[in-house]
């Protein structure tokens, strides 16, 4: 990115205030439901099922106390590791994936691409009972593995996708360079895609994060005990006999805390993978 | 951010992204939690306040004397009973213990899902089986006479009323209401400027949700859901009027949001003070009795569940905790549901965590306890009675095919009473007529009845 | 963000000169690094769909032991006879169809409002984002419980009456929840594509007269189309399995008003247990995606093109 913003539309005076107060406005709109929620974790459940919803309250811990009570870091770590293992496999397995439908390429890249892509469209519901009764006999329901293996089938599609486009930003007239050097192909790879591709690979790598941490469905059916991750642990705050929204709202604030901070400090990323390495 | 960045910080950030996936995998161990040298057992429970007690307290006192480690799931109703049913169902044996229902228990132990527990519950000197509410051992046994779950806490259905409101409109709620009656009171009370509804009811779609009061209205109102040879009432005059009065009662006097009110939410309104009368689970009385929680705490007047041509109409509810046939660890889970459902546990929870929290309903005991009696003293003796009264057996006005009150004991109800509820909750909210829903109410139960006949 | 110059040739993959058959060997070696990623997404995910086509002939009800058995296409049957699952079928087109274009058009618009330096762009831009990070869990609870709630929910609390949103609005209810996770997503990838506009056009269309307004619609429009088109499509593949939304916020209700294909499909596993139907149905739904998909597949050949035209 060479410029920050358009001087073809950087008008000034009344018309670029007036421009300015609607983004902002924007902003405050689409973040209140997240500033609502953060508030109401910090109110008694009466206060928080009051009516009409107040503003002014007196900020209690109650609800987070609540949380932690139950013991949070399990379900955090099995979030974590099946997040972050996932995530490590699909770069492992779509990196090289994407190195040949791009910068060495096979015959018919196009529908092995689309065969990639195909893969993310079905439902994941429909597959669930064969999962499931697949997992049961292999013994492996409750198993943090099981989430990881099936995370690494739903982002491996986007990951090839992402990976491919960053990998068709490589010069050719390097690698070619580089082999009339009679470099080895580990050689290249070092010291010649590695740096291009480092920051897609990172924006890949968050991406694929972000949708494992928040994957829900997959959790609930597949894991009891043991392996239940962060929105398993979320949903528990609900009770169909008696109050409870602030502690479920405290409950969601620390569960969606990893990932908005990782997005947040990692906005850059965020852009550049979900645009698909358009851009620069 | 700088116009560059060298490829060695990014190379940085990728090692060390690994070696955090490195150390997460070591203590993936915490995943589980090992259960050191004693057994363990995986409990899945409901997400009711009563459970999470058990679960707050299990640890320093269960576990601190029998070394059994108890592992805890927690779920929302929804959740748990897919999660519960599928894993029965397939033979996951995921679960040495799980909470169910009165529903459930005498279909899966026909099923063969379950294991029986008289024969632990009569050898357990300390249990004293006896104590226990005749409605709810017969809400739990299977048709061999056999218990196959233990009773955690029971409830029947009553009529909660706001005195405040009733005094001030100076009128009068007799001990035994009929549906005429509160539909009365309802229209008097009904107070929109003020945001006071007449009655509160709940809309929520479900067969446990919706149809729990529905039912009972439609029992009273002399309709059924099948008669004894299965053949399908749905739509039938009984159950047409029923539903009829339910509908015109909450779209004209009843809380805003009724097609979303559930227990909860109806909780939350007549707790407030933002409704004049209540139809709903005699569990709610310890919740609006607790000034911490409700606005309405020692205002409440409680009355029996209101009739049409019956002498009554509670519905009978027990949440109870069995262990599915595939436990590995049968005598630790039963030593669990033993202390859970035991008088022990009660005069527990009363003693460190209030008397309103105990889990009632399913000893006669409970209710000879000196503390328990003063702290619910408003609706203790009409809660048991109401308990003793429901008749799962012949709850209405002609014999039935299955067990329940408030449902049909049958495997196919689970999706027949939640479609038709959808369409009731429609007709709540104004989408679709009552008959409508009820026509295509009686294809459903045509199909369910199809597969008993 | 650093700067790249491409120019359209050479980053091209394909060799300028096409070899002459490559030999077996060469045909291996270029084929290795993409198949593990290949065999591991055959296994998981199309392992599954071959039992499914097992189950689907099953008449297995999961609540009655002992009672599968082989039945042909009968599934197919009941399902395609089904009603609910023709309902199921629009509601899944509207579901998907009017949030994806919400959220591209409202992307579009913070888009644009984002394109020009203000005082806290930074800030406005990380408030925007955040709807995206939010656990989906987390969020449709939220509007159910603390937004769209008739007596203490936000959205009443600020505009006052008691409005049930949920039961009157159903499908909207969904759709905005769904919209607001997922229009900061469409924003950072039309963003993206705007800042990366060469500024020399939109000086030379200014230089020949053409108003702002002009010059959006003529120039910068058509420029965004691929990542129009990239938006919408990454937005459908994810938002036609919208479960969590629907399974909180409605239960698929009032009625069957917004009861999309993956609920019905989830009721028929788990309400019913109807193992077979529901893989009938599984079956029929993926049957259609591959035709739906096939029609995509053109969208992202067009996007394929941009991609070696960069």
């Amino acid at each position: 990115m060479t410029r920050t913003s358009n001087p073809a539309r950087r008008s000034a005076g009344l018309t670029g205030a007036v421009w300015t107060v609607l983004a902002w406005l924007a902003g405050l709109l689409f973040f209140l439901p997240v500033a609502w929620m953060v508030l109401t974790g910090f109110k008694r459940e009466v206060d928080a099922a009051s009516n009409p919803p107040s503003w002014l309250f007196t900020p209690v811990l109650d609800g987070y106390r609540q949380v932690f009570e139950r013991d949070l870091m399990p379900y955090l770590l099995n979030s974590l590791m099946a997040s972050v293992l996932s995530t490590l496999l699909v770069l492992v397995l779509a990196t090289p994936a994407a190195y040949a439908l791009s910068i060495r390429p096979v015959a018919r890249w196009r529908d092995v691409l689309f065969f990639f892509i195909s893969t993310k469209m079905l439902p994941v519901v429909a597959a669930l009972l064969p999962i499931y009764l697949l997992v049961q006999n292999l013994g492996m329901l409750d198993n943090v593995w099981t989430l990881i293996v099936l995370y690494t089938a739903m982002n491996l599609p986007i990951a090839v996708w992402m990976m491919r486009s960053f990998l068709l930003e490589v010069p050719t007239a390097l690698i070619e360079a580089a082999a009339m050097d009679g470099a080895t192909l580990l050689v290249t790879i070092r010291r010649i895609l590695l740096p291009i591709v480092a920051p897609g690979l990172a924006a890949t790598a968050l991406i694929c994060f972000i949708f494992s941490w928040n994957e829900f469905f997959l959790a609930v059916n597949l894991t009891a005990t043991r392996a239940g991750t962060s929105p398993i642990f979320l949903v528990g705050f609900i009770t169909s006999e008696g109050l409870f929204l602030a502690r479920l709202c405290a409950a969601a604030t620390i569960v969606s805390l990893p990932v908005v901070l990782a997005g947040w400090i990692a906005q850059k990323q965020l852009v550049r993978g979900l645009s698909m390495g358009a851009v620069k | 951010m700088p116009k560059t960045r060298s490829p060695r910080r990014w190379r940085g950030t990728l090692a060390a992204a690994l070696a955090v996936g490195l150390t997460v995998t070591a203590c993936s161990g915490a995943g589980g939690g090992s259960s050191g040298d004693g057994t363990a057992i995986t409990v899945l429970m409901v997400g009711n306040p009563q459970m999470e007690d058990l679960a707050r307290l299990t640890a320093d006192n269960f576990t601190k004397d029998t070394g059994i480690t108890v592992r805890f799931t927690i779920l929302p109703e929804n959740e748990l009973r897919d999660r519960v049913t599928q894993d029965v169902a397939t033979q996951g044996g995921q679960y040495d213990v799980a909470t169910i229902g009165a529903y459930e228990a005498p279909i899966w132990a026909q099923n063969d899902w379950l294991h029986e527990v008289s024969s632990y519950a009569d050898a357990d000197s300390g249990y004293d089986r006896g104590d226990l509410l005749e409605p709810m051992v017969a809400s739990l046994s299977g048709g061999d006479g056999k218990l196959y779950a233990a009773p955690f806490y029971g409830e029947s259905s009553f009529l909660m009323y706001n005195k405040e409101l009733f005094d001030a409109a100076g009128l009068t709620m007799p001990e035994r209401p009929t549906w005429q009656q509160v539909a009365q009171f309802a229209a008097r009370l009904d107070d929109k400027p003020a945001g006071v509804a007449g009655i509160c009811l709940r809309g929520l779609p479900g067969w446990g949700e919706l149809f729990a009061p529905l039912t009972t209205v439609v029992n009273t109102f002399g309709g059924t859901w099948f008669e004894k040879d299965w053949t399908p009432k749905v739509n039938a005059p009984e159950f047409t009027a029923a539903t009829k009065f339910y509908v015109d009662l909450l779209r004209s006097h009843g809380q805003p949001g009724a097609p979303q009110s559930g227990f909860t939410e109806c909780l939350n309104t007549f707790g407030q003070g933002k409704a004049a009368m209540w139809y709903d689970a005699t569990s709610a009385a310890g919740t609006l009795e607790d000034p911490d929680s409700s606005t309405v705490a020692g205002k409440v007047g409680y009355a029996y569940a209101p009739v049409d041509k019956t002498d009554s109409a509670g519905w009978l509810w027990v949440w109870a905790l069995a262990m599915p046939k595939t436990t590995k660890n049968a005598d630790a889970a039963w030593q669990f549901i033993s202390w859970a459902t035991g008088k022990e546990y009660e005069k527990l929870v009363g003693s460190s965590l209030g008397w309103s929290r105990v889990p009632a309903g399913k000893r006669q005991s409970t209710y000879e306890i000196p503390e328990y009696r003063e702290s619910a003293a408003a609706f203790a003796d009409i809660t048991l009675r109401s308990i003793q009264e429901a008749d799962p057996v012949d709850p209405g006005m002609q014999p039935r095919p299955a067990l329940g009150v408030q449902f049909v004991g049958i495997p196919e109800f689970a999706d027949l009473g939640t479609k038709v509820s959808q369409e009731v909750s429609a007709a709540i909210a104004g989408q679709v007529s009552v008959d409508k829903a009820l026509a295509d109410g009686q294809r459903l139960a045509e199909e369910a009845a199809a597969k008993h006949r | 963000m650093t700067t790249t110059i491409t120019t359209g040739a050479d980053a091209t993959p394909r060799p300028a000169v096409r070899p002459t058959r490559p030999d077996r060997k060469q045909r291996w070696s270029r084929r290795a690094p993409l198949l593990p990623a290949l065999v591991f997404a055959i296994v998981v995910t199309q392992l599954p769909f071959l039992f499914t086509l097992y189950l689907s002939t099953q008449s297995w009800n999961a609540l009655r032991p002992g009672s599968r058995e082989f039945i042909g296409l009968a599934n197919y049957a009941t399902v395609l006879s089904d009603d609910r699952l023709r309902a199921a079928l629009v509601n899944t087109v509207l579901l998907t169809a009017s949030s994806v274009l919400v959220s591209v058009l409202l992307g579009l618009g913070l888009a644009i409002l984002l394109d020009r330096r203000f005082p806290g762009r930074g800030i406005v831009r990380t408030l925007l984002i955040t709807p995206f990070l939010v656990m989906p869990m987390a969020a449709a609870l939220l509007w159910k419980h603390a937004i769209y709630n008739p007596s203490y929910g936000l959205i009443n609390g600020i505009f006052g009456g008691n409005t049930d949103w949920v039961s009157q609005y159903p499908m909207v209810s969904v759709v905005a929840a769904l919209v607001w996770q997922w229009t900061p997503f469409m924003m950072l990838i039309i963003l993206a594509g705007l800042q990366s506009q060469s500024l020399e056009t939109l000086e030379a269309a200014r230089v020949d007269g053409a108003g702002p307004w002009q010059t959006f619609t003529r120039i910068t429009l058509p420029y965004l189309r691929p990542y129009l088109e990239l938006g919408a499509l990454l937005g459908s593949i994810y938002l036609v399995q919208t479960f969590d939304a629907v399974f909180t916020i409605t239960q698929g209700g009032p009625g069957r008003a917004t009861t999309n294909l993956p609920y019905e499909i989830y009721l028929t596993t788990f309400r019913k247990f109807e193992y077979g139907e529901a893989a009938a149905a599984g079956v029929v739904v993926v049957i259609g995606t591959i035709l739906v998909a096939t029609f995509a597949l053109r969208v992202i050949s067009s996007l394929f093109r941009m991609e070696d035209a960069r």
